[in-house]
């Protein structure tokens, strides 16, 4: 019974599996964070505080173990498949051409595209997470000034193009994760898959253009 | 056929004396092609010259020559069965191209696809594949009355879409993950989808899968490359239909 379910689990079907469900929760979470990062347009009080609120609920231990494992899970995934996928074929082809109506740019670059984000994920942390600690008092609570931290780190141009950048690596990311994890987890439909495919190119605009304005909105407001 | 027409055209072929040894791309120019020959009957001419020459022939794999038997195979400048869509290699045509091109041909390459001689490939992996559960057992006896177990329509022509399979391994050939779904979620499907195939669905699903993992398959990142190079047009709804099959036998499965 274990081994058997074992079998399961290590075929490539379920990995696929795991990876587009582990996937579609990302997605979730890019949703959520967007949303939490509009709230700096709302003005350093309103950012600050929720962010206060965030840190501070004793459930967010529970909520960042969580999000962690899907990251990890997705990432370690994918380096295996990667592997695996590289050594179903040893010999390469001298010229390969694609037909044209298959593969897309998004989905012949996952594993780069996924990279980029992974590299931009840790220097986020780094930067943002732990990165310059400034405080501010609000109605006699002090708390994290993480929105200083914010537009201190997007006054260089530098910054905010690498961010851009990858932004739109994640956007190329979604536009063909997305509704691959749909394919992956056998849904398919004459109408519907058509319109998830749509739907992710959607995802990806939002996504990009939602995440890259932010950035561009610090480095405008400068100096003020 | 005035003479003018006829085609001078530079190859660049695989060639490799076994499966042991290291192959390479040789050069050869051939002359006076109809654009009417196929492209197979291109290699006979070519293999013509090369006996003439005292040189070992170019070897490749063909039967039917009528596009049904899926024995034919090559990587033409890089496309599986080359750039017509819905069409084997063997009913490409010369009239493709044009006096002077360049013809890159080499074998279907993965690792479950060993290099025989040359263009030639040993495709036993997809046996092996289809002699782990593509395939329902039947009672012998008494015949049935007709139409007694009822198919429906529609699920009758996907079932006959996906038995279209050749299984030539085109969809292997063109995936960049050398991965098989298409072609074994084609022969899932085609038993699937129809009543007879239900009593061992579950087993089937999971055998098959599992051999082709073993077998050292690619796992399949959706670009559909496999559809697009089919020359049945085999549609990935089925690869879908494959992953659907597979979670629900892991979850109800007795095993």
């Amino acid at each position: 019974m274990a081994s058997s379910m074992l079998k399961y689990a290590t075929s490539s079907v379920v990995k696929k599996q795991v990876m587009g469900v582990t996937g579609l929760l990302l997605c979730g979470f890019l949703i959520s964070h967007l949303i939490g990062n509009c709230l700096m347009y709302l003005g350093p009080e309103v950012f600050n505080k929720y962010a206060h609120a965030l840190v501070t609920n004793p459930l967010i231990y529970l909520a960042e173990a969580g999000l962690a494992s899907i990251f990890l899970i997705h990432i370690g995934l994918a380096a295996k498949l990667t592997i695996e996928n590289n050594n179903a074929r040893p010999d390469k082809y001298f010229v390969k051409q694609k037909t044209g109506h298959g593969a897309t740019f998004a989905s012949s670059t996952m594993p780069y595209t996924g990279l980029i984000i992974l590299v931009f994920l840790i220097l986020h942390l780094l930067d943002f997470k732990f990165g310059p600690l400034h405080t501010a008092t609000y109605g006699g609570v002090e708390m994290r000034d993480i929105y200083k931290t914010v537009v201190d780190y997007f006054q260089s141009p530098l910054s905010v193009l690498w961010y851009i950048f990858c932004m739109i690596a994640l956007g190329i990311h979604v536009s063909h994760g997305f509704w691959s994890a749909f394919q992956s987890i056998g849904f398919w439909h004459t109408k519907y898959t058509c319109l998830l495919q749509c739907l992710a190119k959607v995802f990806a605009v939002v996504i990009t253009l939602g995440y890259s304005a932010l950035p561009i909105y610090c480095y405008l407001q400068g100096g003020n | 056929m005035s003479s003018e027409n006829l085609m001078t055209l530079n190859l660049k072929i695989w060639r490799q004396k076994n499966n042991k040894e290291k192959g390479e791309i040789v050069d050869y120019t051939i002359d006076g092609i109809s654009p009417d020959a196929s492209f197979l009957e291109m290699l006979d001419i070519l293999n013509e010259k090369l006996i003439k020459e005292g040189s070992d022939p170019v070897a490749y794999d063909h039967d039917c020559r009528e596009g049904i038997c899926g024995m034919c195979s090559l990587m033409i400048n890089g496309q599986a069965h080359g750039p017509e869509a819905e069409t084997t290699t063997c009913q490409l045509h010369m009239r493709k191209y044009k006096d002077g091109d360049t013809i890159v041909i080499e074998p279907f390459r993965a690792r479950a696809f060993p290099v025989l001689k040359d263009l030639m490939i040993d495709r036993q992996a997809f046996d092996d594949i289809i002699a782990a559960g593509g395939f329902v057992n039947v009672n012998t006896g008494n015949p049935q009355d007709a139409n007694a177990i009822l198919v429906p329509k529609e699920n009758a022509e996907l079932a006959m879409d996906a038995a279209s399979c050749i299984g030539c391994a085109a969809c292997v050939a063109s995936c960049k993950n050398a991965s098989a779904m298409l072609f074994v979620s084609a022969k899932v499907s085609q038993l699937a989808l129809l009543p007879q195939g239900q009593v061992e669905a579950d087993e089937r699903v999971k055998n098959m899968v599992l051999k082709m993992d073993e077998l050292g398959f690619g796992n399949c990142t959706n670009e559909a490359e496999c559809e697009a190079s089919c020359p049945k047009g085999i549609s990935i709804s089925n690869i879908a239909r494959l992953n659907r099959d597979f979670l629900k036998a892991a979850v109800t499965s007795n095993d």
